[in-house]
């Protein structure tokens, strides 16, 4: 059936065939980009290379480009007001907090899934489509929307849509979670788009070459409120200071390179405290952690938890799910592993998953 | 879909009579205006023909009148050449200029770039009328100011500036006052001698002309620097081959301005929609404004979407400027007369035009009416409105 479909559209491979697809299918479309970061605003920080990152010239360039060549009506919309209130200062706040926050995930809870929404809303659309990889069934019995893993595992990017509603599901379609990437850059070129061969991005849109300590001190420089020059130390486990570092957030859990110590065996970030700014070093079983907590759950394709279920549960977005038992903790869930797992991150978000299903996720305490 | 244009300060469509220039010119007269044969004397004449067209327009003597490729290169040489003329070759150099904050980009633009190259600038804060005060002017004139470029009339809100007593001031101070002119050659009977500048721009795609071509009046005796390098085109003021077709056309633009009084038409809409819609208001209502532009303001929506809504009914009207994406920014315009961010935002621009019919701005009514409607239901802020109201 022919309905109007507003497609979020970055000016990438997978945005842009969905556009086409849609358009072929017989629907009514209309592309969409959200401008919601100013590349050129740090400039002490820009690269040269700014495509590939969402909001450059570049891909809007591409989008646009797109949306002519199908023939459908396209706007660029400015959120970037939001974008910096719901994403850019939470990142900001949460990293120097000490924890090691997920933008996309703040993202796509706040900001895109929501807004494109009400945009949908404003051309008249009942459902909006996205290039993410995964997909939403709706389940007659339970009632509810499900959301699944994408048939390519390689490409699945539920990790990063936990956040999603039961309304927002509901209007929401997933055109390439059937999909293998080849075969959608495939389309891509069957359709003769002008991006079909444009390169995969997978920086975070925001933060220039993946460089996180660089885009705070230059955001932090811009609002008037330059980051205090912190310093601690690096200790052992044991306690014993081996070197000193200039702040916390130059760490995240987890991280081996740029420690500027060499041992005898390989050190590991085990832990870091913003409050005495010390970071703590170890060896790479100490990373192993068999239980943690999650909070802020938001439940997708169960409506909740009452008593202990088996799941299983992803910590990063490239981690292989472990098996664990996840139990109701008051409005948090405990999770524990069966077997202990390397650097469980605060901050970062915690996935619970039954096979392909989506159970639902929170973020790491 | 029928596309209804409503958007005429962004640009016009071009004129018949323009297009049939612009096709013969490019077809036949495709000589070098420098050139001593008979193809550029043809091409010469061409160009000379509308050099007198333009300067008719504007009130002034030919020779006054030195063609750009648009507003923003007249802007550029007006403000560049000014300054730069000033400078003396030895001795203390001139260190200030005045300006407004409501100015089109390509003034400010550039004033920021004589900033960076050690020239001061005042930028003149405006009050809720969008009209820059005199008397502002007057007080922040220095022994070093060397020239005062304030706009005719604003390109978002429409509304006039009073040049004439500007320019007095500016007299007075013996520094040049350059004005750009873009939004209001063509909308409204303009004189450069009665209002007295030194330097007055404007731009042929404005008033039915096509896209890149513009004029910089240059008054008699102004000192003035050249931008670009070259040839001794235009009097040695602008080098490059003169584009014969394109300001040829500019010329029959100037000379064939369409009669129509836009005012009974704005006053229209503007009834319209103050009495249909609720919490709406026109922006600088009570000011001086030239006849085709009117800025609402609806509370508890974005101009943004309500473009989008409008345009996917086949009405095109704008909000903001757009950024080098194609979104919009909040306007410079609005917060400088002291609009919220949040009223900045939920205002829209409605430029008439020549074309526009009763029978077009009825409908455009009625689908600002669904539009603001279903806008404000949809948006967040709208639905706490309907909650609390």
């Amino acid at each position: 059936m022919s309905e109007t479909i507003l497609v979020a559209m970055s000016g990438g491979v997978d945005s842009s065939t969905v556009a086409g697809m849609l358009l072929r299918e017989g629907h009514r479309v209309i592309g969409m980009t959200m401008q919601l970061w100013n590349q050129r605003r740090l400039p002490e920080i820009a690269t040269e290379n700014a495509s590939g990152r969402c909001c450059s010239l570049d891909d809007v360039y591409d989008a646009r480009r797109v949306a002519a060549q199908l023939g459908i009506p396209y706007y660029v919309v400015n959120f970037e007001e939001q974008f910096e209130r719901e994403v850019v200062e939470p990142f900001v706040n949460e990293y120097l907090a000490g924890r090691t926050p997920i933008p996309c995930t703040l993202c796509n809870n706040f900001i895109k899934f929501d807004k494109f929404l009400e945009m949908a809303d404003t051309v008249g659309a009942p459902r909006i489509a996205t290039g993410h990889y995964a997909r939403v069934d709706f389940n007659a019995e339970s009632g509810r929307y499900e959301l699944r893993r994408a048939a390519d595992s390689a490409k699945d990017q539920t990790f990063f849509l936990f956040g999603l509603t039961q309304p927002q599901l509901a209007r929401t379609i997933f055109p390439l979670g059937d999909r293998l990437k080849p075969e959608v850059r495939g389309l891509a070129r069957e359709m003769e788009l002008a991006i079909a061969d444009k390169g995969e991005s997978f920086e975070i849109c925001f933060v220039p070459n993946g460089d996180y300590a660089a885009f705070m001190d230059a955001y932090l420089r811009e609002k008037g409120r330059p980051r205090e020059a912190t310093h601690g130390d690096l200790v052992t486990v044991g306690g014993e200071k081996i070197a000193e570092h200039d702040g916390v957030h130059h760490f995240t859990v987890g991280q081996r390179k740029g420690l500027g110590v060499a041992k005898g065996e390989p050190l590991y970030v085990i832990s870091t405290d913003p409050a005495s700014q010390r970071v703590t070093v170890g060896s790479n079983d100490r990373l192993l952690r068999a239980t943690l907590l999650a909070r802020n759950v938001n439940w997708v394709s169960w409506p909740g938890l009452t008593a202990p279920a088996r799941a299983e549960v992803k910590i990063r977005h490239r981690h292989q799910a472990a098996l664990a038992t996840i139990s109701p903790a008051g409005d948090n869930v405990e999770v524990r592993f069966d077997e202990a797992q390397r650097a469980v991150t605060p901050g970062q978000a915690a996935v619970f998953y039954q096979g392909d299903l989506v159970l639902g996720g929170g973020w790491i305490e | 879909m029928q596309h209804i244009y409503f958007d005429h300060n962004a640009t016009t469509p071009v004129a018949p009579l323009v297009l049939d220039e612009m096709r013969t010119c490019l077809a036949e007269v495709y000589g070098n205006a420098s050139s001593i044969h008979y193809f550029g004397q043809q091409a010469k004449e061409r160009l000379e023909t509308a050099r007198r067209r333009v300067a008719a327009l504007l009130g002034a003597g030919e020779k006054e009148i030195v063609f750009t490729s648009g507003g923003t290169e007249a802007d550029n040489l007006a403000i560049l050449g000014a300054v730069r003329a000033a400078m003396p070759a030895s001795g203390r150099p001139a260190r200030h200029v005045i300006t407004s904050a409501i100015e089109h980009p390509a003034v400010l633009n550039t004033c920021a770039q004589l900033q960076r190259e050690g020239v001061a600038v005042d930028y003149l804060p405006i009050g809720s009328s969008g009209i820059v005060d005199p008397d502002d002017v007057r007080r922040a004139l220095r022994p070093d100011t060397v020239l005062i470029t304030i706009m005719h009339a604003n390109n978002e809100l429409g509304t006039i500036q009073p040049i004439a007593a500007i320019a007095a001031i500016a007299r007075e101070a013996g520094v040049s006052f350059h004005s750009d002119g873009v939004q209001a050659a063509g909308r409204i009977p303009i004189c450069v001698g009665d209002l007295g500048v030194d330097l007055y721009s404007i731009s042929a795609h404005k008033f039915y002309g096509p896209k890149g071509a513009g004029a910089l009046y240059v008054r008699k005796g102004t000192p003035l620097a050249p931008i670009l390098f070259g040839g001794h085109h235009e009097r040695d003021r602008r080098a490059g081959t003169e584009n014969v077709p394109i300001f040829s056309a500019m010329g029959v633009a100037a000379a064939n301005l369409p009669s129509t009084d836009l005012a009974p038409l704005r006053d229209r809409l503007e009834r319209a929609v103050l009495d249909r819609v609720p919490d709406a208001r026109i922006n600088c209502a009570a000011s001086p404004r030239i006849p085709n532009t009117s800025n609402i303001c609806f509370d508890f929506i974005e101009g943004e979407p309500l473009v989008i809504a409008l345009d996917l009914r086949g009405f095109a009207i704008s909000s903001g400027s757009a950024c080098s994406s194609g979104a919009v920014e909040p306007s410079h315009v609005l917060r400088a007369i002291g609009l919220s961010d949040r009223q900045a935002r939920s205002s829209v621009r409605i430029s008439l035009g020549a074309s526009n019919t009763v029978e077009q701005v009825d409908a455009l009514v009625e689908a600002i009416v669904d539009s603001v409607t279903l806008l404000r239901r949809i948006s967040p802020e709208g639905r706490l409105v309907q909650i609390y109201v």
